[in-house]
């Protein structure tokens, strides 16, 4: 692979990692949909540019769905929902943004170490794009530990998928990549169907998940 | 084109759910869904004795087979149950006729889910098979839309959901691990393939990739501690899928386990997968024994109880041996049946109450003797008393425990013994005693409570030669 090639797709894996710390910091809804949305824009980008330089062309749908599914849809869906719902307040945070960064910038480090070192024989770019693979993996869920909304804990879950899917993409060759994410929009679809079926507002009055937690089934 | 059992007992369910999802009215839908689990039964039956040729995507050996086995049987027998159970849910008016139809399509998607996990030969197809039933298990938890159901199938929903995306980032490990020995494409993520080259591949890889995978499906399976979406999801949802969920999914999740384990344990220079599912095992079971005195609930309890099972059979296959993998596979099958048996009983129980409140029900075997002895039945054999199966095979993990590690042992004993005083302390105050709370009416169907026990009862007092045979043969294939 050429020199080029290399450094375009570690530059857009690494740009993945840079969305993920914008996402860390966003305190309010909208603007954590709208930088999710660019999250999925860079995901397709880089998926389309491993589908180019690995001649893979069954990539191209994944980054199809990235594009049309993650960066369209999905946010304008949840974008109505809080609309409907009327939760476009502040998020609570349970953990202040400081801190979020240095634990963020920890795993991320994390990452590296551990999948540089593992990986220590396998091909250049499937190495780096393994570990920038882990570290958004790991910023999804530092993120989803971080917010109490229901909302921002999808747009955690989400973002950590997408660096599922940057991994899965990473590998040369694997199969099933496509049918994977297929699988795994789908279940995006249903927690975001989910959250407007179920209601949450109208029986909560709420998606403040401190709210939802007041239940453990130990204390009536 | 011949008939294929292993396509068949795919199509039956997923056909099934399909047409149960157009189809109205709940005598109707309620009897083609047992008819259905009864032929996926009857087909996975029969791969005893006929087995097709493994394929890129499915196969069946002697492993997958006992699970595909007990997963339709125990599928059977609770669409039996189902059948009852539900129709007292519509009378009250907590279901109505439209979620009926979903809840009957969704049983058979589960169904067809779990086998497509069991016999899959791609572990990415298996990583897809598994996400979802874990899908279809959500909806089924919140079906019934209360504030806590809703609450129950969120937390399933969201640790289900980052455990099977953990558990995705180690099937890609896997597949980097054995891309540069068997080439890119499809042959590299096709199960009976890795196992044949696994001595050849990258141990570290392979090693950070079981620890994903562990985490992931380790998830599901409910070990502590990562257990924390189970007791929710058991109470909240309808107790059929209790009785799934406990019996079959969990078992789903540690057979992928199990498959993985053995991909490692043909590599040498990979970490040995034994001794992190003992310390898990171990560390369910003493935790869930202990939790186990402190519920108020009784699906709840029983739930704890599952967690404590699974513990105890992660320890046996964690340690390993022909004998512990024996014993692992028995506990599995004697659970499976036993526990979903005891859900039956509570789900009949609750209906009769109208609360999950173990301090709201008392004497039961005056007030609904069938139901309550039943349940003093159930519970004698969870617990591990002789002369039923758990107790066999309790006895074997124990007795293969103290010869080889004696320390590890008293760990084991001590948390069934703690486990066994919180099970009787409560059964007694829900079985014996002066009868509390209200009585009501229901049609139950007891057959498939007593079925299971049966077979508990059997296995416990005589196993056939031809079931030894075959669980020693898949004990040996588990390493």
């Amino acid at each position: 692979m050429s020199r080029f090639m290399f450094d375009v797709a570690h530059m857009l894996a690494g740009s993945l990692v840079l969305v993920s710390f914008l996402q860390l910091y966003q305190d309010r809804l909208y603007a954590l949909l709208n930088v999710y949305a660019a999250h999925a824009v860079v995901l397709a980008l880089s998926v389309a540019w491993q589908a180019y330089a690995q001649d893979a062309p069954h990539l191209f749908v994944t980054a199809a769905i990235a594009l049309v599914f993650k960066a369209i849809i999905i946010p304008i869906a949840l974008h109505r929902i809080i609309v409907r719902l009327g939760i476009h307040r502040e998020i609570e945070k349970v953990v202040g943004v400081g801190p979020a960064m240095l634990i963020g910038m920890g795993l991320v480090a994390l990452a590296m170490v551990v999948m540089l070192r593992v990986t220590a024989e396998a091909d250049p770019l499937a190495r780096e794009d393994l570990a920038f693979a882990l570290s958004v993996v790991l910023l999804g869920l530092l993120m989803m530990v971080t917010r109490r909304n229901a909302v921002s804990q999808v747009v955690g879950f989400m973002s950590l998928e997408n660096g599922l899917v940057l991994a899965a993409t990473g590998a040369k060759g694997m199969p099933l990549v496509v049918e994977i994410s297929v699988a795994f929009s789908i279940l995006i679809a249903f927690i975001v169907i989910g959250i407007f079926l179920f209601r949450i507002r109208e029986r909560f009055d709420t998606v403040d998940l401190q709210v939802l937690d007041s239940y453990r089934g130990e204390r009536r | 084109m011949t008939f294929d059992p292993v396509i068949a007992v795919l199509l039956i369910p997923a056909g099934t759910a399909m047409l149960l999802a157009v189809l109205p009215g709940y005598r109707l839908t309620a009897r083609i869904n047992v008819l259905a689990a009864l032929a996926s039964f009857v087909v996975a039956f029969s791969l005893f004795f006929h087995r097709p040729g493994q394929g890129q995507y499915f196969h069946v050996d002697d492993l997958n087979n006992v699970f595909i086995v007990l997963t339709t049987f125990v599928g059977f027998t609770t669409s039996v149950f189902s059948a009852s159970y539900i129709g007292h849910e519509l009378e009250i008016g907590r279901l109505t006729l439209v979620f009926l139809r979903f809840y009957h399509a969704m049983y058979q998607v589960l169904m067809f889910a779990m086998n497509l996990a069991l016999v899959a030969n791609n572990i990415g197809l298996m990583w897809v098979a598994i996400e979802l039933a874990t899908l279809t298990t959500v909806l089924m938890v919140g079906i019934y839309r209360t504030h806590e159901a809703l609450e129950a199938a969120w937390k399933y929903f969201i640790l289900g959901s980052v455990g099977i995306a953990l558990a995705l980032f180690g099937t890609i490990l896997v597949y980097m691990a054995a891309r540069p020995i068997m080439g890119e494409g499809a042959d590299a993520m096709v199960w009976t393939s890795l196992v044949v080259r696994a001595a050849e591949f990258d141990p570290a890889l392979l090693n950070l990739a079981f620890v994903f995978l562990l985490l992931g499906y380790g998830t599901k399976v409910g070990l502590a501690p990562l257990h924390a979406w189970l007791p929710d999801a058991h109470a909240e949802g309808p107790t059929p899928i209790s009785a799934v969920l406990s019996g079959l999914l969990l078992n789903v999740a540690l057979y992928a386990l199990l498959r993985f384990k053995m991909l490692l344990a043909v590599n040498p220079a990979a970490l040995a997968p034994g001794p992190l599912l003992v310390t898990m095992g171990l560390i369910s079971l003493v935790f869930a024994a202990f939790m186990l005195y402190r519920r108020r609930d009784i699906k709840r309890m029983f739930a704890y109880s599952s967690i404590e099972h699974m513990g105890i059979i992660a320890f046996a296959f964690g340690m390993g041996g022909p004998l512990a993998n024996f014993a692992g596979l028995l506990h599995m099958t004697m659970h499976s049946l036993t526990k979903s048996a005891i859900f039956f009983a509570v789900g009949h129980i609750a209906q009769v109450k109208g609360t999950q409140q173990i301090a709201e029900m008392g004497g039961l075997t005056q007030t609904n003797p069938v139901l309550g002895w039943g349940l003093v039945l159930g519970v004698i054999a969870i617990a591990g008393m002789p002369p039923l199966g758990i107790f066999t095979s309790e006895f074997l993990v124990v007795s293969s425990t103290f010869a080889r590690a004696p320390w590890l042992a008293i760990i084991l004993v001590f948390g069934l013994l703690v486990g066994f005083g919180a099970l009787f302390l409560r059964l007694n105050a829900v079985a014996f005693g002066e009868p509390r709370g209200k009585s009501g009416e229901t049609h139950a169907s007891y057959a498939p409570m007593f079925a299971h026990l049966a077979l508990v009862l059997l296995a416990g007092v005589y196993m056939p030669p031809a079931l030894v045979g075959w669980f020693q043969n898949v004990a040996k294939l588990l390493g």
